[in-house]
């Protein structure tokens, strides 16, 4: 059974589309991201799920249940904000048991389950705070415990890493994932963080201008990529892209474009490349040039592993024969879409 | 070899050539002025009404004779001024209660946007900034015993007969809401500012996630943004009950405290009596005794707000 399945959502502010006819099913139990740049929609539809904004056109089922005329409390949703939206004027305790307060829920019934979830998130020590005596992690967990106290069909989670800094983003990371495998429950995540959606999702969304450019895994989304958006949208630095001859296009990811003789066997295609410039990163070499015979809008990088090719061999101003092999070049036609067939 | 450290050459420098960076130095300098005028606006005022309240000084009579608290016991003794004491009370909280309610009723109003919001918005400040001169005698014809305009409207749409018309400002009750009303209407813009100053200060996120959890329009509204707005309301309050309690405009304009005393505040005793009569000590004596009352509203309100903080 999916959790949660749209059809052809559509969202319109005025005569701005801000969803423009997103159809997504997410199954039961998967962590689905939706990925994609800042105004791309992707917010809107989350709201839209949980019901704070109701969508132009299309059906929304939740459980198998039509929402669209559905108020917020009636979805069985549960939502993270980015800021968390925690109530300030109330203790840990209180911001936890106020899901199951609006529900009238009896009063014992209400101490064990905010017991449950704060036992889960480990902050029952925290119970008398208030949230401003909390840190950044701490309120991210009451948030989160405030979210599954009342065990929601599907968990809603809005940029919920934004807030922290990049150290306390890895252990969150981790530890939202874990959490999330281990009580099995629905996710929908969104961020604009392709390390995020590579790191956490079951599957991924990609996004753009209100429209799914590609649903799939992270490998599917990483080795496949349905268009040019997605494929220079995920990967850092992002799939070189070039062109011959205004016609169609060429794409392949800068780990896969090596010094010829580092491509040891198979067919590969080989590239006249001129170094422009070289970064070293301890673990990784990029070197930025561009390439003979091929129009590119960004300089063309080379991902090398610093160990195999000594920084003498590859300077500035110097051609070097590069290549790809052939099972690694991804063509698009000149409107962008993936072409599979050889 | 790199050189890491090299003696260094000590020159003596004047101990007031930074004086000004010193925190507690400027400090000083800056707040100095502030504390000035206090003293002498407030402080000065103040140690000279205590100094006549325990007097006998009065404008025919003008010498300082010591008669301890003489003044108090004999105003307190005074029946009229106890109906004055609670007359002042009546109308401060009567009249901020009616304002506030208007108050957060005006501010929902005004955050739904509607055509004409601007204007409507510029419009309500209107009361805050007419003359209260000028306000009041627009009051006063509205309640006029002969050529009342809410008189003749009831009566014009047969809603009441000419005889059975209220007298507003001859009877006693009447005039009292009559001075409430028209204080309720000057306060009620600033009650509104206050209002949708703290209701859109409430983050979108906190409201949202209250919808998402489950509370409807007044659970929202009464268990997340008035708990939340409560400092800043607190804070508006007691601007308000400090100015209407020391108020005597509107009364003095007005009902001239009538009738028969219905309508007398405390601001407006203590003038009658040390301004107008002339007897300077009981004026100051009667005026002396608003400093308990503001003093415990104004200590009750901080520590209220400081509670709420935590």
């Amino acid at each position: 059974m999916s959790a949660v399945s749209a059809r052809d959502i559509v969202k319109k502010f005025g005569e701005v589309p801000a969803v423009n006819g997103i159809s997504l099913t997410v199954p039961d139990g998967e962590f689905m991201v939706l990925l994609g740049p800042s105004g791309c929609g992707k917010t809107t539809f989350l709201r839209i799920i949980c019901g704070l904004e109701q969508q132009t056109s299309g059906d929304l089922l939740i459980g198998g249940t039509v929402v669209n005329d559905m108020p917020p409390r009636a979805r069985g949703v549960a939502m993270m904000f980015q800021s968390y939206g925690l109530y300030p004027h109330y203790t840990v305790r209180n911001n936890i048991a106020f899901p199951l307060k609006t529900q009238r829920m009896a009063r014992d019934k209400i101490d064990r389950q905010v017991s449950w979830a704060s036992q889960l998130l480990g902050i029952g020590h925290l119970l008398d705070r208030r949230p401003r005596q909390l840190s950044g992690g701490e309120r991210q967990r009451v948030a989160l415990a405030r979210a599954l106290v009342r065990e929601p069909t599907a968990l809603l989670l809005d940029e919920p890493l934004s807030n922290l800094d990049a150290k306390l983003r890895t252990s969150a990371r981790q530890e939202i994932k874990n959490f999330q495998q281990r009580v099995g429950l629905t996710t929908i995540y969104v961020t604009h963080d392709q390390v995020e959606a590579m790191g956490m999702g079951d599957r991924i969304a990609v996004i753009d201008h209100g429209k799914i450019r590609q649903v799939g895994t992270p490998t599917e989304i990483y080795n496949d990529p349905a268009d040019l958006f997605v494929a220079t949208f995920v990967g850092a630095p992002p799939m070189n892209i070039v062109s011959h001859n205004g016609g169609s296009y060429l794409g392949f990811r800068p780990e896969n474009f090596l010094p010829k003789e580092m491509i040891d066997d198979g067919a590969a295609t080989e590239f006249s490349f001129r170094i422009d410039r070289s970064e070293y990163l301890g673990s990784e070499r990029i070197v930025y040039g561009v390439v003979e015979g091929f129009e590119s809008k960004q300089l063309i990088t080379a991902k090398l592993p610093p160990a195999h090719v000594a920084e003498k061999s590859i300077r500035p101003g110097e051609w070097h024969p590069f290549a790809v092999k052939n099972s690694e070049l991804r063509r698009f036609d000149h409107d962008g879409k993936r072409v599979k067939a050889h | 070899m790199a050189v890491i450290a090299e003696p260094i050459a000590i020159k003596p420098v004047s101990r007031f050539r930074f004086i000004l960076d010193r925190r507690e130095v400027l400090e000083t300098i800056l707040v100095a002025p502030a504390i000035l005028y206090v003293l002498l606006l407030v402080g000065l005022p103040l140690l000279l009404a205590i100094y006549y309240s325990l007097s006998a000084y009065t404008i025919y009579d003008p010498t300082w004779k010591f008669v301890g608290l003489t003044n108090f016991e004999q105003i307190v003794d005074n029946p009229t001024f106890i109906q004055t004491l609670t007359n002042t009370f009546i109308f401060t909280f009567g009249s901020q209660l009616l304002g506030l309610v208007l108050g957060k009723f005006g501010a929902f109003v005004l955050l739904r946007p509607f055509a004409g919001r601007k204007i409507v918005r510029a419009l309500i400040i209107l009361p805050f900034a007419v003359p209260v001169a000028l306000a009041t005698i627009a009051w006063r014809w509205l309640f006029d015993s002969l050529y009342s305009v809410i008189n003749w409207t009831l009566i014009a749409l047969g809603l009441m007969e000419r005889a059975d018309v209220p007298n507003w400002l001859g009877t006693p009750w009447l005039a009292m809401l009559c001075i409430v009303i028209i204080n309720a209407w000057r306060f009620f813009p600033f009650a509104i500012v206050i209002f949708l100053a703290g209701i859109t200060a409430v983050p979108q996120d906190i409201i949202d996630a209250a919808t998402v959890d489950g509370a409807g329009f007044w659970r929202r509204n009464y268990q997340i943004i008035m708990p939340m707005i409560l400092p800043i309301v607190a804070i508006g309050l007691i601007f308000g009950i400090v100015f209407t309690f020391t108020d005597l405009s509107i009364v003095f304009l007005l009902t001239n405290g009538g009738p028969v005393g219905a309508t007398s505040v405390l601001g407006f005793a203590g003038f009658q009596t040390g301004i107008v009569s002339g007897d300077v000590s009981h004026g100051a004596a009667i005026s002396l005794f608003m400093l308990p009352v503001l003093l415990v509203v104004v200590v009750l309100m901080l520590r209220f707000i400081r509670r709420r903080e935590i």
